[in-house]
C-alpha cells in the first residue's frame, strides 16, 4: 500500500519534471542537436544554399588540408592570436585580481571601474580602438609622439595588425580578474592564520596557499578564455576586415565569408567542424594535464 | 585619499612609539596601493574619456597640432548630428523590442527548467543537466548554417524571430545560475507549502519565484547586455536597414562617415551609454553572477 503511493508520487514528480524542462528539451533538440547533426552532414557535401547538397565524402576536408592556403593562414593567425592574447588575460587578470583582493577602503569603486571595459563589447569597442590606434591622429600615437617615438601603423600595418588586435585584450582584463577574485575570496582565511602561526612568511603563504588553492579557478579560466580567444571575430570584422594582407584573417572571419557571403555552405560546415575539433582537442589536453597541477581540496594527494 | 588615514589614526597614543611607526608604514602602504589603483583606473578609463572628448570637438580640433586634449567648448550638437545622419533612435528601439521579447522568453523558461533540475528527482536528470552545462561550451557558429537554412525555409530571414525564439527555450547559462540559486533555498519552504495544499507549480510560482528575484534580475540584466552587444546573429539574420539593431547600425555608420571622428565617437558613446547606466545600477549583482559561474562551472 505504502509502496504504491510512493511510486505514484515519483511518477507524478517525473511527469512534472519533464513538463518543466520541456522548453529547454525542445530547444535542445531544435537549436542544438538538429543543427549540429546537419552541420556534420553538410560538411561531407558540396552545397551552396540555393541547390540541394551533393554528397562528396571527405573532399571538403582533403581540399582544406591540401589545397587551401587561406585555411592554413586563418588557422595560423587565429592560433597566434590565442598565443598572444591568452597569457595576457590569464596573467594580467590574476595580477589585477590580487590587487583588488587587498583590504583597503574604496576597493568596490575600483572594482566597478575596472570591470567597465568588460561590459561594453561588440562593435562599439572595436570603433573605440579604431580611433585610439589611428596612425596619424589617434591618442596612442599622439602620446608616443610627445615622447619622441614614431608610433607604428597599428591595424594598418601587416606586422602590427595582429598584435594590435591581441592587445585589445589588456583593456578587457577586468572580466577575467573578477572570476579570479571570486576564487581568491573563496580561500578560507583560517589557512593564512594557521600558516602565520606556523611561522610562514607572506611569500610562502602566497606560493603554498594562494596559488595551489587558486588552481581550480585557473583551470576554469584557461578553458573558458581559450574558447573565447578562438572565437575572435567582431574586432577583425569591424576594424580590419581581415587585412592588411590577411594578417588578421581570423578563422571565424573565413567561416563567415565562406558560409554567408559566398554561400559555400558545405565547405563552411567543414571549416567550422575543424575549428571545433581543435578547440575540443585543446580542452581535452588542458584537462589531461590538469591532474598534475590542479589542486582540489578534499582530495588525497599523498596517494 | 584622506579617508583611510582617519580610521588608522584612531587610538594612537604618543606613548606607544612602536605602534606609530607601524601605523605610518601602514598608511604609506595604503597610499601606495591607492596610487597604483588610480593609475590602473586611469588606464582603463582614459580611452572612454578620450572618446567623450573627441565626440565634443569640432572637426578641425581633432586634427589640430599640437593636439588638443579637451574641446575648446563642448559641441553637444555633434550627438544630434550623429543621430540625424543615421537613424540611431530607430536602431535602439529595434534592439529594445528584441530585448523585451527575449526577456519574456527567458523569464518563462528559465525558472521552470531550473526548478525541475533543482528540486525534482527524475530519470535522466544527471545526463540532462550535464547536457545543459556542456551546451554552454559549444560555439554558436557550429549551429549557424543549418539554423540559417532552416529560417530561410520558414521565411523568417529578415525578421526578429531567429533572434527571439531561442530565448523561449532558456539560455543554459541562466538555467545553471538559477538552479544554483534555487538549491540554496531551504526545502522546508516547499514542504510547508505542500502541506498548505499547493502543487508543484504553485510552489514554484507562489513561493520560489518571489524569492528568486535577485537571480531573475541577473537574468534580465545579462539578457539586456548581451542582446545590446550582439553582432553576429543580427548580421546574419537581418537584411533591411530599417530593421537593424544598434550594433549593426553603428557598423554601417562607420562605413559611411569614416573620417568624421567626432560624429562617429558621439554615435559610439551613445551606444555604450545605456549599457554603462545599466551596469552602474546592477554592478554588484552582475559581478556576483559571473563569480558564481566561475566557481562552480
Amino acid at each position: 500500500m505504502k509502496r504504491s503511493k510512493r511510486s505514484a508520487i515519483d511518477r507524478r514528480q517525473t511527469i512534472d519534471a519533464y513538463v518543466c524542462i520541456s522548453p529547454w528539451l525542445i530547444g535542445f533538440l531544435i537549436f542544438t542537436i538538429m543543427p549540429i547533426s546537419f552541420t556534420i552532414y553538410y560538411s561531407f557535401t558540396r552545397w551552396t544554399i540555393m541547390e540541394p547538397p551533393v554528397w562528396i565524402g571527405l573532399k571538403n576536408y582533403i581540399f582544406m588540408f591540401t589545397k587551401d592556403p587561406i585555411f592554413w593562414q586563418s588557422l595560423k593567425v587565429t592560433s597566434l592570436y590565442v598565443v598572444m592574447s591568452l597569457p595576457i588575460i590569464i596573467i594580467f587578470g590574476l595580477l589585477l585580481a590580487l590587487l583588488l583582493n587587498l583590504k583597503i577602503r574604496g576597493m568596490n569603486l575600483y572594482r566597478t571601474l575596472f570591470y567597465i571595459p568588460a561590459v561594453i563589447s561588440g562593435v562599439s569597442v572595436a570603433m573605440l580602438w579604431t580611433w585610439l590606434l589611428q596612425p596619424d591622429v589617434g591618442m596612442v600615437n599622439t602620446l608616443l609622439d610627445l615622447v619622441g617615438i614614431k608610433g607604428p601603423g597599428w591595424f594598418w600595418d601587416p606586422v602590427w595588425a595582429l598584435p594590435s588586435v591581441a592587445s585589445m585584450s589588456v583593456w578587457k582584463v577586468g572580466g577575467s580578474a573578477v572570476i579570479y577574485l571570486a576564487g581568491l575570496q573563496n580561500i578560507p582565511p583560517q589557512l593564512y592564520e594557521a600558516a602565520r602561526i606556523d611561522g610562514a612568511g607572506r611569500r610562502q603563504a602566497f606560493f603554498k596557499i594562494t596559488i595551489p588553492l587558486l588552481t581550480p579557478t585557473l583551470f576554469f579560466q584557461l578553458i573558458i578564455q581559450m574558447i573565447e580567444c578562438f572565437k575572435v571575430f567582431t574586432e577583425a570584422f569591424v576594424i580590419t576586415k581581415g587585412g592588411p594582407l590577411k594578417a588578421t584573417y581570423f578563422y571565424l572571419l573565413y567561416f563567415y565569408e565562406e558560409g554567408f557571403q559566398h554561400f559555400n555552405t558545405g565547405y563552411a560546415s567543414a571549416l567550422i567542424l575543424v575549428l571545433v575539433t581543435v578547440i575540443m582537442g585543446m580542452t581535452v589536453f588542458v584537462n589531461y594535464t590538469s591532474k598534475r597541477w590542479v589542486y582540489y581540496a578534499g582530495e588525497d594527494r599523498a596517494s | 585619499m584622506s579617508i583611510p588615514l582617519k580610521g588608522q589614526n584612531k587610538g594612537i597614543s604618543p606613548v606607544f612609539n612602536k605602534r606609530i611607526t607601524v601605523n605610518i608604514k601602514h598608511v604609506i602602504k595604503t597610499l601606495f596601493i591607492h596610487l597604483c589603483m588610480i593609475l590602473i583606473a586611469f588606464f582603463f578609463l582614459v580611452p572612454i574619456l578620450w572618446m567623450l572628448s573627441t565626440a565634443l570637438k569640432l572637426r578641425w580640433e581633432i586634427f589640430a597640432w599640437p593636439p588638443e586634449w579637451l574641446p575648446r567648448e563642448p559641441h553637444w550638437e555633434n550627438f544630434r548630428e550623429a543621430f540625424k545622419r543615421v537613424p540611431m533612435w530607430g536602431y535602439m528601439w529595434n534592439t529594445l523590442r528584441i530585448i523585451f521579447f527575449k526577456v519574456i522568453g527567458e523569464l518563462f523558461a528559465v525558472p521552470l527548467v531550473a526548478y525541475a533540475f533543482a528540486r525534482f528527482r527524475f530519470p535522466g536528470k544527471k545526463v540532462l543537466f550535464l547536457l545543459v552545462i556542456s551546451t554552454m561550451m559549444i560555439p554558436l557558429q557550429t549551429k549557424l548554417i543549418p539554423l540559417f537554412s532552416m529560417y530561410v525555409r520558414f521565411g523568417l530571414i529578415d525578421s526578429y524571430w531567429p533572434l527571439i525564439l531561442p530565448a523561449f527555450t532558456g539560455t543554459p547559462f541562466f538555467i545553471f545560475l538559477m538552479v544554483q540559486y534555487i538549491k540554496t533555498m531551504p526545502r522546508d519552504l516547499d514542504d510547508a507549502a505542500r502541506i498548505d495544499g499547493l502543487n508543484n507549480y504553485g510552489i514554484l510560482y507562489r513561493i520560489l519565484i518571489p524569492l528568486c528575484v535577485p537571480a531573475l534580475t541577473i537574468t534580465v540584466t545579462y539578457t539586456f547586455l548581451w542582446t545590446w552587444n550582439e553582432f553576429l546573429q543580427p548580421l546574419i539574420y537581418l537584411n533591411s536597414y530599417e530593421k537593424y539593431t544598434i550594433q549593426l547600425g553603428l557598423e554601417m555608420f562607420k562605413g559611411m562617415w569614416s573620417v568624421e571622428w567626432n560624429l562617429l565617437m558621439a554615435a559610439t558613446l551613445s551606444t555604450m551609454l545605456p549599457v554603462l547606466v545599466l551596469y552602474f545600477f546592477a554592478q554588484k549583482k552582475l559581478i556576483g553572477g559571473i563569480a558564481t559561474l566561475g566557481l562552480k562551472g
